[in-house]
């Protein structure tokens, strides 16, 4: 996996060094709600808005961390089971 | 990909949720039949939802200078095919709305059209059709390709629903694409690798279970006991 991993930190680290012009790194999703802005001549209005929203960037942030966070765990916790159960079944075969 | 609260106005936002709910009914009952038959296979739902909802949080620069996000989807994919897909996605779409404000109630349908049910299929076809590849490389190629079908699928929603003045849903279609589209390739790779990673791991210790599901041949699950 030598080659992924390379290609993984290739595409992760690029893109940082290699953008042409100083950009604000601003999401995608939120330029294409300035770009709806535009094309309607400023006209659109989001006809609802969330119900929620976190109370500042931080929270935010913390809040998008949680949601990794817990999805890793899942994945380490099942990953490092399965690997001791083929262990047990491994040593006691040995025996 | 994430279309924000609002932004998708009548009919649009219903017609998605029109296309969407049916889908997810689907995919609730192929999961029951499958979980029924093969109980061990929850590990692995429980595995791929984790793994689209470690990815989907995620905000990643890309070469234009702008961050986005991977969609995380395309294990479920190889693993269950894209209706159960649908119901993770549609699962991370609605944690986000409600507790991020990201993506919203209002445009779920369309989310979840676009990274639960478009994308995936598209990626679904390219598995199909690669079975002469060897797995990694189909894994990759499959993760890849549901993702960028994605932003493509979100694309086109944002242009049907706000053609430019001058040229129409195509002219939009070329503006938003030119916000996604090129953003989206170092993500598509990124997560094409990251897929490959987690299914060697599942290959490798829970292969019994993939050569149950049709996945792989018994032979080629390495190191796999009875």
């Amino acid at each position: 996996m030598r080659l992924g991993t390379v290609v993984f930190l290739l595409m992760l680290l690029l893109p940082i060094t290699l953008a042409e012009e100083p950009e604000p790194w601003s999401g995608a999703d939120a330029l294409a709600e300035q770009k709806i802005v535009e094309i309607t001549g400023g006209e659109y209005e989001p006809w609802f808005s969330p119900i929620w929203e976190p109370p500042s960037g931080e929270i935010e942030t913390f809040l998008f961390s949680v949601q990794a966070a817990v999805g890793a765990l899942v994945i380490g916790y099942f990953v490092g089971y399965f690997r001791g159960v083929k262990e047990g079944r491994r040593r006691t075969e040995a025996r | 990909m994430h279309i924000a609260e609002g932004f998708l106005p009548s009919p649009w936002w219903y017609l998605w949720f029109i296309f969407t709910l049916p889908v997810l009914a689907y995919g609730l009952a192929r999961m029951r039949t499958l979980v029924e038959k093969n109980p061990e296979i929850k590990v692995l739902l429980a595995l791929a939802g984790a793994f689209a909802f470690v990815l989907s949080a995620l905000k990643i620069p890309s070469v234009t200078g702008s961050c986005s996000h991977p969609t995380g989807t395309g294990l479920a994919v190889v693993l269950f095919g894209p209706a159960i897909t649908s119901l993770l996605a549609s699962i991370v779409l609605l944690f986000q709305a409600l507790l991020l404000a990201h993506g919203g109630l209002t445009t779920w349908g369309a989310n979840v059209a676009s990274m639960g049910i478009v994308g995936p299929a598209i990626g679904y076809a390219v598995w199909k059709l690669s079975s002469k590849l060897s797995t990694r490389v189909r894994v990759f190629l499959t993760a890849s390709v549901a993702d960028l079908a994605t932003y493509v699928v979100t694309s086109l929603q944002l242009a049907l629903a706000f053609p430019a003045r001058e040229g129409g849903v195509l002219k939009s279609f070329e503006i938003f694409m030119g916000i996604f589209a090129l953003t989206q390739v170092p993500l598509a790779i990124i997560e094409g690798v990251l897929t490959v990673i987690v299914f060697r791991y599942i290959l490798e210790l829970k292969g019994d279970v993939l050569v149950k599901l049709g996945l792989i041949k018994k032979s080629t699950a390495g190191g796999v006991r009875p």
